[in-house]
C-alpha cells in the first residue's frame, strides 16, 4: 500500500510537471535603462559550420568594440532549433540578452510580443540612418507601418546552384531559367540513381520559403492585405501543388529527400548525387563537404517564364539575420553603440565575408568580395526580384502548420499516393483553421 | 418477520462473509501506526506542491486565458477566453480536435504496445537472468546500456539509423536481405508508428528488467525450494511464485512506464522534429507544437489541463482496481 501511495504522490506531481512545461510566468517593464553600462549579452544565432567557429569569428570583433567603448560583450551562440523557444522563454521572464539575433522572417512575430526595441526616426540616427541599409532587408523587419523591431545584419536569397559536369554530361547547355526548364533538365538528369532537384520535405522552414516565392509567381500570397490568413485561393494551392509535383509528378526529386530536414540535400549535391538545388548562399557548404569552387554554378531562382522581377517574376524570399536589442536592457546606450558597430560599414564587410552572406549595408556591398560569380546572383536576386515573408504577427504558426502541411504532402507523393488540387487544399483549410482564431 | 431488520443481518453477513473485512480493520490500525512517517514527508511533500502546485495553477489559469504572441510578455493581461480554448479542443469536427483526438488514441495504442513490450521483455529477462550462468554480469551490464545513455544521443543514432537511404536498417532488410520491394521510409508516413515503437522499447525495456530485477531477488529462494520438492515446474514456479509475488513491484512498474510513455516527448522529438507524421503523432509533441510552435499558450494550456485530467483519473481507477485485487489475493 505505502508503495502504491508514493506511486500515487508520484504519479500527481509528474502530471503537474508536464501542465507546468505549457506555461510561464512574469512581466517585464519596458525600455532600457543605463544601470550595467560596462557590460552586454549578446545572442548570436548559429551562422557558420558550428558553435565553435561562430566564437571564433565573433570574439574578435566582440574584443574590438571592448577596445573601442570599454563594454565587455558576454557571447552565446544559439543553434538554430532553439533560438526561438528561447527567446519567447525570455520574452516571458523578462530575463533575456540585451542584444539579438532573431530570423528576419519572426520579425512581425516576435515585435507582437512587445519585447523588442523599436526602431524610430531617433534610434535609427543613433545608427547612421536607415538610409544606409538595402530597400529589401528593410522590408522584413516588422510589420508595414510601425516602426521596424530590428536591424539587417546578414542579407541571403535563394538562388539555383548546379552541377556543371552533370549538366554537361546530360546534354544541358545553359542553366534553366523558367520552371519548364528546370522540369525539363530534371529529368534528363534524374536516371541511374541520380536525381535533378534536390529538396527539404521534413524542413518546415524551407518548405515555406519554397512555396512563399511560387506562390507570388502565381498571383496568390498567403495572407490578405488586412493580415487575414488566406491558405486556400487557387493561386496557393497551386504555388504548393507545383511544389511537390516536382517528386510526385515529375519525378525529378528523389522520394527519400521527403525525410531531408538537416541539409542532407545539400550533401547529395556535393556528392554528385543531385544536379540542382535551390538554396541560400551554399557556398561554404558545398567547400565544406569537399566539392571545389568550379565544379559548381550558380544563377537567379526560375521563375514561371520571362524574367525575374517584382510581383511574378519573384524568385526569392529576402532571407537573413536582424539584430534586435530587448525591451528591459540595463543597458541601452551600450545596446544601441553595439548595433551601431555591427552594422558599421567595415565590420558589415568583415561579418558577411566570414559567414559568405550579403551585407544588407549598401556601402559594404561595395567591396569586391561580395562581387564574385557566388555572390553576384543573390545580390541581384535581393535588389531586384525578392520579397520579404508576409510581415504579419501569425507569421510563426504560418510557417508551423503550411510548413507541416507541405510535409505530409511530400509524404504521401514519397509514398506514391496521388498528390490532387483537392489533397493540396484539403491539406491547406486543414492549416488554415489551425490558425488562432483573431 | 420485520422488514426494517432484514437488510441489517444480511449486512453483517455479507461483512462476515468477505475475507476481506478483518484484514481491513487491521489495517486502519496500522494506518494510524504509520502515520508518523507520512508526518516525516510533509515538508518535502508540502515543498513538492509549492514548486509543482504553482506552475499548475497558472497552467490551469492560462487556459482560460486568449494567450497569443500578443500578451506573452506580460500574460497576466491577456483577455479571459472562457472556455473557448477547451472548446476548440474538444470540437472533434473541427481540425484542431480531431487532430487532438487522433493524437490521443494514436498515444494510448502506442502506450499499450510500448508498456506491455517493456514489461514482457524485462520480466522475460530478469527471470533469465536469476539463473547463475558464465558471461551473466556482462549480459546484466549489456541490458542496462539503453537506460544509462544520454536520450538525446541514443535517439538520434536511431533516426540515423532509420533513415531511408542512408541508414542502417534499411542497408540490412532491403540492400542486403531483400525483404522489399522498395526501401521503406521509416521516420515519414505511417511506418513512424513502428519506429517510435520500436525506439521507445529498446529505450523503457532495462527499466523494468531492472525493477524485476530488483523484485526477484526479495523473493526467497527457499519457497522455490520447496515448491520443487512438492514438484512443481518451472511454470509453475513462475505462476504460482514469481508472479504473485512481485504484483507490488508490478504495480508501481506499470504505473510509472505508463505515465512516462504518455507523455513521452524526447522520443518523438528527436526523431521526427517539430512536426510528426501524423501516425506517430504522440500527444505531449502535439501539445507542444500547439503551444509553442503556433504560439497559441492557451489552447495549448487547456489541452495540457485534460491531459492532466485523464492521468489522473486513470491513475486513480487503475489504483483502486489494483488494490481491490490485492484485497482479493491477501484473502
Amino acid at each position: 500500500m505505502r508503495r502504491i501511495r508514493a506511486a500515487a504522490v508520484g504519479a500527481v506531481t509528474l502530471s503537474l510537471v508536464l501542465t507546468a512545461a505549457a506555461c510561464g510566468g512574469g512581466s517585464s517593464g519596458s525600455g532600457g535603462s543605463n544601470e550595467q553600462p560596462k557590460t552586454l549579452t549578446y545572442w548570436a544565432s548559429n551562422q557558420g559550420a558550428s558553435l565553435e567557429v561562430d566564437k571564433k569569428v565573433l570574439q574578435p570583433e566582440l574584443d574590438k568594440f571592448e577596445k573601442e567603448t570599454g563594454i565587455k560583450v558576454k557571447l552565446e551562440v544559439v543553434p538554430w532549433g532553439d533560438l526561438l523557444n528561447r527567446i519567447l522563454t525570455a520574452t516571458t521572464s523578462g530575463q533575456g540578452p540585451d542584444v539579438l539575433n532573431i530570423g528576419n522572417t519572426w520579425s512581425a512575430s516576435l515585435q507582437a510580443t512587445g519585447a523588442l526595441l523599436p526602431w524610430d526616426e531617433k534610434n535609427f540616427e543613433a545608427i547612421g540612418g536607415k538610409d544606409r541599409f538595402v530597400e529589401s532587408a528593410l522590408g522584413s523587419t516588422g510589420v508595414q507601418g510601425k516602426d521596424p523591431a530590428a536591424v539587417p545584419l546578414y542579407s541571403m536569397a535563394y538562388a539555383l546552384y548546379y552541377n556543371k559536369k552533370m549538366f554537361a554530361d546530360a546534354g544541358i547547355k545553359k542553366p534553366p531559367t523558367t520552371w519548364d526548364e528546370v522540369t525539363e533538365a530534371g529529368k534528363k538528369l534524374s536516371k541511374d540513381g541520380k536525381w535533378g532537384l534536390g529538396a527539404e520535405g521534413s524542413n518546415l522552414s524551407n518548405n515555406i520559403h519554397q512555396v512563399f516565392v511560387l506562390a507570388k509567381q502565381h498571383g496568390a500570397d498567403f495572407f490578405t492585405a488586412d493580415g487575414k490568413a488566406d491558405f486556400t485561393s487557387d493561386g496557393a494551392v497551386a504555388a504548393v501543388k507545383q511544389y511537390v509535383d516536382l517528386m510526385a509528378k515529375d519525378k525529378i526529386i528523389a522520394p527519400g529527400n521527403a525525410e531531408y530536414a538537416q541539409n542532407q540535400s545539400l550533401s547529395d549535391f556535393a556528392k554528385d548525387k543531385t544536379a540542382m538545388v535551390l538554396w541560400q548562399t551554399a557556398a561554404a557548404t558545398f567547400e565544406a563537404q569537399g566539392m571545389n569552387k568550379d565544379e559548381w554554378d550558380v544563377v537567379p531562382a526560375p521563375v514561371q517564364s520571362g524574367e525575374p522581377g517584382e510581383g511574378k517574376g519573384t524568385n526569392s524570399m529576402v532571407a537573413g539575420i536582424n539584430l534586435a536589442v530587448f525591451n528591459n536592457t540595463k543597458n541601452i546606450d551600450g545596446a544601441k553603440k553595439f548595433v551601431k558597430f555591427m552594422t558599421s560599414d567595415a565590420e558589415q564587410t568583415v561579418l558577411n565575408k566570414e559567414y559568405g552572406s550579403i551585407p544588407p549595408v549598401k556601402a559594404a556591398q561595395e567591396d569586391a568580395a561580395f562581387n564574385t560569380f557566388a555572390l553576384s546572383p543573390l545580390r541581384e536576386t535581393l535588389a531586384t526580384s525578392a520579397a520579404a515573408l508576409p510581415q504579419v504577427p501569425e507569421e510563426s504558426q504560418f510557417e508551423t502548420v503550411v510548413g507541416t502541411a507541405v510535409k505530409e504532402l511530400f509524404a504521401d507523393a514519397a509514398a506514391g499516393r496521388a498528390v490532387t488540387t483537392a489533397s493540396v487544399k484539403a491539406k491547406l483549410e486543414k492549416a488554415q483553421q489551425q490558425m488562432p482564431k483573431k | 418477520m420485520t422488514t426494517t431488520a432484514a437488510p441489517v443481518p444480511g449486512e453483517r453477513t455479507a461483512e462476515k462473509n468477505n475475507p476481506g473485512a478483518a484484514p481491513r480493520r487491521r489495517r486502519s490500525g496500522r494506518l494510524r501506526k504509520i502515520g508518523l512517517p507520512y508526518l516525516l514527508l510533509l515538508p518535502a511533500l508540502l515543498l513538492e506542491l509549492l514548486v509543482h502546485l504553482v506552475p499548475m495553477i497558472i497552467g490551469i489559469v492560462v487556459s482560460f486565458r486568449q494567450l497569443t504572441q500578443f500578451y506573452i510578455r506580460d500574460w497576466a493581461t491577456a483577455p479571459w477566453a472562457g472556455f473557448d480554448n477547451y472548446a476548440v479542443s474538444i470540437d472533434f469536427d473541427a481540425p484542431v480536435g480531431e487532430a487532438l483526438v487522433r493524437s490521443f488514441l494514436t498515444t494510448c495504442l502506442f502506450t499499450a504496445l510500448s508498456v506491455g513490450l517493456c514489461w514482457f521483455i524485462g520480466t522475460a529477462a530478469a527471470v533469465f537472468m536469476q539463473e547463475n550462468f558464465r558471461g551473466r554480469g556482462f549480459l546484466r551490464t549489456l541490458f542496462l546500456v539503453p537506460y544509462a545513455l544520454p536520450v538525446y544521443a541514443a535517439v538520434i543514432t536511431w533516426a540515423f539509423m532509420f533513415q531511408r537511404d542512408n541508414g542502417i536498417i534499411n542497408h540490412v532488410i532491403h540492400d542486403q536481405l531483400g525483404l522489399t520491394d522498395s526501401p521503406p521510409f521509416w521516420l515519414i508516413g505511417d511506418n513512424a508508428f513502428v519506429t517510435l515503437l520500436v525506439v521507445s522499447v529498446w529505450k523503457g525495456w532495462p527499466f523494468a528488467f531492472l525493477i524485476m530485477m530488483a523484485g526477484l531477488q526479495n523473493i526467497p529462494r527457499d519457497i522455490y525450494e520447496a515448491a520443487a520438492l512438492d514438484g512443481a515446474g518451472v511454470w509453475q514456479q513462475i505462476r504460482r511464485i514469481t508472479l504473485p509475488s512481485l504484483r507490488p513491484v508490478n504495480q508501481v512498474l506499470v504505473l510509472v512506464l505508463f505515465l512516462w510513455t504518455f507523455n513521452d516527448f524526447n522520443t518523438p522529438f528527436v526523431l521526427f522534429g517539430k512536426a510528426a507524421p501524423e501516425s506517430a503523432d504522440l500527444i505531449s509533441l502535439h501539445i507542444y507544437q500547439s503551444s509553442f510552435q503556433t504560439w497559441n499558450f492557451g489552447t495549448g494550456s487547456a489541452m495540457s489541463v485534460l491531459l492532466l485530467l485523464f492521468l489522473l483519473v486513470v491513475t486513480g481507477l487503475y489504483l483502486l482496481f489494483t488494490s481491490r485485487g490485492k484485497k482479493a489475493t491477501d484473502a
